[in-house]
């Protein structure tokens, strides 16, 4: 039993900052025309309104908020990937905390409770949608019709388990690849701390891990994008009575 | 990497995270873009309705502009005729008038003409009777040759 303090600490406090720069937006939002701030969230509530449009079939009021709920959280904890690597650590360590992880998506946790919080809404879904005998229906006749029930059976199971441990994994994946790669740069120029060498590596440590920060941009982005795709996605397929 | 207790502490802090997110950003957000959104669909079907008025204003008043030109020259021709019609009256009182005076004149003229012809009828009978007493010098009895001195007069 052990408390990733940091990551909760890191994950509660944007979840807050969002709320907060979120909820000020509302506030003083106005229904004429939208200054430069409410213009900016409310494209990013349009992005999300229609990447819900496109994909979920049907309506369910729920489905929207969670999918701006995972995409900006989501960029926000990914976000954190881009401080200089070191920054957050060093300051941790003059007040006396002897670790700190500062990206809560590099943390398996994170991901993984979100997935499993989708997984239990696609759970929860399902059997309102299709009715428990719906739902169960589909893992006895479903890939292979019903001569092979038994295969079904473990298509299936496996098929509905590996949704929310790939949605988790590949967030967690790229993320911890991502934070490996600037920890990797970041070790070059401290390899040739001293001497010569610092001549050749230091200027090489700046230029790549630009290079990576730039790429990162779009990682982060591009992963944030990918799970709330996908948590629609499933969520549309538990909303579909016919498979 | 293990998995912890976070994982459900942050499970928690996700489901929470959506409440809010729905109920601070969300919700209020998108309230008021549709209300926007209602805004500019109600402006663009004014404009629309304005527009649709227009012309039929535009039409309306062309028809009346059309109707009153009609009107003009409807009673521009009535005077016109009206005119005419006065001057036809004019002339043929003229001519009537004239006709009229002209008859009178040559009533007037046969009167007299009568007139001249009667006393020179008498003189004529006179000088005939004062001739024919000469040439005969002797008195005629001019009761006795009456009819003959008239018949010689209506014959001059």
């Amino acid at each position: 039993m052990t408390w990733h303090l940091d990551t909760i600490f890191f994950s509660i406090a944007l979840g807050v900052l969002m709320l907060v720069v979120g909820g000020r937006v509302a506030r003083n939002a106005t229904d004429g025309v939208p200054g430069g701030f409410q213009n900016f969230v409310e494209s990013i509530l349009e992005f999300v309104q229609t990447q819900v449009k496109d994909s979920f079939p049907g309506h369910n009021p729920l489905i929207a908020p969670l999918a701006l709920t995972i995409f900006v959280w989501v960029w926000l904890m990914n976000f954190m990937d881009l401080i200089p690597i070191d920054l957050l650590p060093l300051i941790g360590s003059w007040l006396g905390l002897p670790y700190l992880k500062v990206v809560p998506t590099t943390d398996i946790n994170t991901p993984l409770a979100m997935a499993l919080v989708v997984f239990g809404l696609t759970l929860f879904y399902n059997i309102k949608v299709k009715g428990l005998g719906g739902y169960l229906k589909m893992f006895l006749f479903h890939p292979f019709g019903k001569f092979a029930m038994p295969a079904n059976i473990v298509m299936t199971t496996i098929e509905e388990i590996a949704k929310p441990l790939s949605l988790g994994l590949r967030l967690f994946g790229n993320m911890f690849a991502g934070e490996l790669v600037f920890l990797l740069i970041a070790l070059l120029g401290g390899a040739a701390a001293l001497g010569a060498g610092l001549l050749i590596w230091f200027p090489l440590q700046v230029v790549l891990d630009l290079a990576w920060l730039l790429f990162h941009i779009l990682v982060i982005t591009l992963q944030a994008f990918i799970f709330m795709v996908l948590t629609i996605v499933y969520l549309g397929m538990a909303h579909t009575t016919e498979h | 990497m293990n998995i912890t207790v976070t994982l459900i502490a942050q499970m928690l802090a996700f489901g929470l995270l959506i409440w809010f997110v729905n109920k601070v950003m969300w919700g209020p957000l998108s309230g008021i873009m549709e209300a926007r959104q209602k805004r500019i669909a109600d402006g663009l079907a004014a404009a629309e309705k304005g527009k649709h008025e227009q012309e039929l204003a535009e039409k309306r008043a062309t028809e009346l502009l059309k109707e009153a030109k009609e009107q003009a020259q409807e009673i521009v021709a009535q005077g016109q005729k009206r005119a005419s019609e006065i001057v036809e009256e004019a002339k043929d009182t003229a001519r009537a008038e004239g006709e009229r005076i002209i008859a009178a004149a040559n009533a007037e003229l046969e009167r007299e003409v009568n007139q001249a012809k009667e006393a020179l009828r008498a003189q004529v009978a006179a000088i005939a009777v004062a001739g024919a007493e000469k040439i005969l010098k002797r008195e005629i009895d001019a009761k006795a040759h009456e009819d003959l001195l008239n018949d010689l007069a209506a014959q001059i």
